[in-house]
């Protein structure tokens, strides 16, 4: 007699599985590590409200009233004053290479004209590459001005805070004007999708060769490991391109991202991210025991790219040692270079400072692969 | 043309898995030419056995070369003159006949790839199957293309881990002109096998049973050593007589053969003196000579742990 479900025979499959289970211990420490490992990242390390956002100070006026200015903005927590700039040159340096996130320029007679009730213009630039890092900041400014100056704005010039503000703010997003989310987003997106894909795809190469069996017969053959290594990843370094490419067209066409920089320069920097990606994947691939490993190994390599890189989310706005894991990763370096070639026209000098990290990290993934890599069946 | 040292020479090599000493001791010694037969029973540490010749095992103690090389560290100079066949299909499934044996062709830096493949693809009777997928084939075509695979870069010894498993009469025995006529040429061949027949067109074997190697030589040799007396039963009723024939002293195995029995012990006089009032008047009993397979039966035994 034959029945369609025997509690017995149940039984045994979850008892089968358990033991399934116990033995293959790294999918089981995934299967903790992926939930913890998110639940830390949104719970401490994700912040939508980036303070302390270094700041440059160009401060042609020296006044009382220009400090009182400057001494609320820093009140505030918004805003770290990180350099005294003299001119404008110096201030387009340091937002091109995204060293800092704000300039506040203080005209000269800035005192004089406020006391004059002639609403001095105070003008707070900003890199809004990334409209979400600057927004709160920005928002904040009004209120920041206006309630220092009434402080100080006392007796006879107590009038002067009664009319629309004392001094005209103007806020000036650079290279992203429109603070579009998707001029930011898209060209990053490049970088999320080259990590993803490519990680997981070759981290499944050599798993993959092990689990068929066909590593006994590639290993009799005289093959060296960085043959096998690299041979396996050539294939993908033209997948990546051909990623790359279409991501570009669409940037390009459906979300009409203006491109500044030069686009044979980023293709050509991409491929130490491209080659980055895939040595991670090769030596998961040499790690893993089969290839639902592979995967789970290539995810949690994945979300922190996703979440500390300053892709999802602004990377000043998260605490220091966030910061400092996401500078490990490939994907935070090559978000800054995709988004300065793209959106601000950076040339190479401007780039290489983030290059040399990404390629570190290559050597240091490839090395390990090729260490890992057991020209034995044992 | 035989040289001073023989192809494989390998002394009291040893392979833990765990706890587990799954090869304990075993030497072999095969000359140039030779066929050289490696029987035994399932998991008894024959494939481990040949992984560690070519490289594909560390072995955990011995010593020993391997056409010439040290099959500790120097397994780099060994893999290019080896043809290995694993006991499970390793060909890419999803490439097709022609291009696995290239992929292999290329791999061992054929000259005349492209002649190479064509000429090995007549020879095995593949041509038929070269867009095939290697996955779709069927288990004895696999077997076969595997063993074409591993020959296609001539090498000079070939480690063949159950290559006639699963292939049917006809292609065995062309399997095995195949490997006659290239030892012929001076090609040596250690063959892991099942099938008596087998066994007995080899130059010479070796039986291995739980990791330890039991007795080597020529098939006779390895009768005559083992000393044991066989009679085979013919009448009417046989099988009730089974269990009262196990229960004889002397009596270390009895296998039904057909129609009759055959009864075989190492203590011949015991035999003789039980045998035939056992059997009086219910069937006869006459003397034969022992076949292998009732040889290894008796050897295995003997050692079991
Ligand atoms: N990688 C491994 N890890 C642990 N144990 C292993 C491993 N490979 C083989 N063994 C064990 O070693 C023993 C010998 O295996 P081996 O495959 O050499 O036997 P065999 O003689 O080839 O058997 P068969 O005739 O079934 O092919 C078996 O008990 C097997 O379970
Ligand atoms: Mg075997």
């Amino acid at each position: 007699m034959t029945r369609l479900f025997s509690p017995s025979r149940f039984a045994a499959m979850v008892a089968k599985e358990f033991v399934q289970m116990r033995r293959d211990r790294l999918t089981f420490g995934m299967m903790v590590g992926i939930p913890l490992l998110q639940l830390i990242l949104f719970g401490y390390a994700i912040n939508s409200d980036p303070k302390h956002l270094p700041t440059a100070v160009l401060d042609n006026d020296r006044s009382v009233f220009s400090r009182t200015v400057l001494a609320g903005m820093k009140n505030s927590q918004y805003f770290e004053f990180v350099e005294e700039v003299e001119g404008e040159k110096r201030v387009e340096e340091l937002l091109r290479l995204g060293r800092i996130q704000f300039v506040v320029t203080i005209p000269p007679d800035f005192g004089r004209d406020l006391v004059r009730g002639q609403r001095p213009v105070l003008l707070l630039e900003a890199d809004a590459t990334d409209p979400s890092a600057t927004s709160n900041a920005a928002a904040s400014m009004q209120q920041i001005v206006r309630g220092t100056m009434n402080r100080d704005l006392t007796g006879p010039l107590a009038p002067l805070q009664s009319r629309e503000g004392p001094v005209e703010l103007r806020f000036h997003p650079r290279y992203n004007p429109e603070a579009v989310t998707q001029f930011n987003i898209v060209p990053g997106l490049m970088g999320v999708v080259l990590t993803m894909t490519l990680v997981i795809i070759t981290s499944l190469a050599i798993t993959r060769e092990r689990e068929r069996g066909t590593m006994e017969n590639l290993l009799i053959t005289p093959v060296r490991p960085l043959e096998v290594l690299l041979g396996k990843l050539v294939p993908y370094i033209l997948v990546g391109y051909i990623q790359m490419a279409l991501i570009v067209v669409a940037a390009r066409y459906l979300f009409e991202v203006p491109f500044l920089g030069s686009l044979p320069l980023l293709f050509a920097v991409s491929f130490l991210f491209i080659a980055a990606n895939l040595g991670v994947g090769i030596t998961f691939s040499t790690v893993a025991q089969n290839q639902l490993q592979a995967v789970q190994m290539s995810f949690f390599f994945f979300l922190p790219s996703i979440l500390l890189s300053g892709f999802m989310f602004p990377f000043r706005g998260m605490p220091e040692w966030a910061q400092y894991l996401g500078s490990v990763l490939p994907l935070t370096h090559f978000l800054r270079i995709v988004r300065g070639v793209v959106l601000k026209g950076n040339g190479l000098a401007d780039i290489a400072p983030h290059l040399w990290p990404i390629a570190l990290f290559l050597v240091a993934s490839l090395g390990i692969g090729v260490k890992r890599y057991r020209q034995t069946l044992d | 043309m035989t040289s001073a040292v023989p192809v494989i020479d390998v002394h009291e090599l040893t392979k833990v898995f765990g706890k587990k000493t799954v090869v304990d001791k075993v030497s072999l010694s095969v000359n140039e030419g030779e066929i050289y037969g490696f029987l035994g029973p399932n998991g008894s540490g024959k494939t481990t056995t040949i992984r560690m010749l070519c490289g594909l095992l560390r072995p955990d103690g011995g010593k020993g070369t391997c056409l010439g090389h040290d099959v500790l560290s120097e397994s780099e100079l060994i893999k290019p003159h080896v043809g290995y066949m694993a006991q499970r299909f390793s060909l890419y499934g999803d490439l097709s006949v022609r291009e696995n044996l290239e992929f292999m062709a290329r791999m061992y830096g054929v000259a005349d790839r492209r002649r190479a493949v064509n000429d090995t693809m007549e020879r095995m009777n593949l041509a038929g199957f070269a867009a095939t997928l290697a996955g779709n084939l069927s288990g004895g075509w696999k077997q076969r293309l595997a063993l074409a695979a591993c020959m296609i870069h001539s090498p000079r010894l070939l480690l063949l881990d159950e290559p006639t498993a699963g292939v049917d009469p006809t292609a065995r025995r062309d399997f095995w002109d195949e490997v006659h006529k290239l030892a012929g040429q001076g090609i040596t061949a250690l063959i892991s096998t099942h099938y008596m027949d087998e066994a007995e067109r080899c130059h010479r074997l070796a039986y291995i049973a739980y990791g330890k190697l039991l007795t080597t030589g020529t098939a006779a040799e390895i009768v005559a050593r083992e000393n044991l007396a066989t009679w085979e039963i013919s009448g009417p009723g046989l099988y009730a007589l089974i269990d009262g024939l196990r229960a004889l002293p002397g009596v270390e195995q009895v296998v039904a053969f057909g129609v009759t029995l055959h009864v075989s012990g190492r203590d011949a006089a015991a035999l003789e003196a039980h045998l035939p009032p056992f059997l009086a008047g219910r069937a006869t009993a006459v003397r034969i000579a022992s076949s292998l397979e009732e040889v290894f039966i008796s050897l295995m035994r003997g050692t079991r742990p």
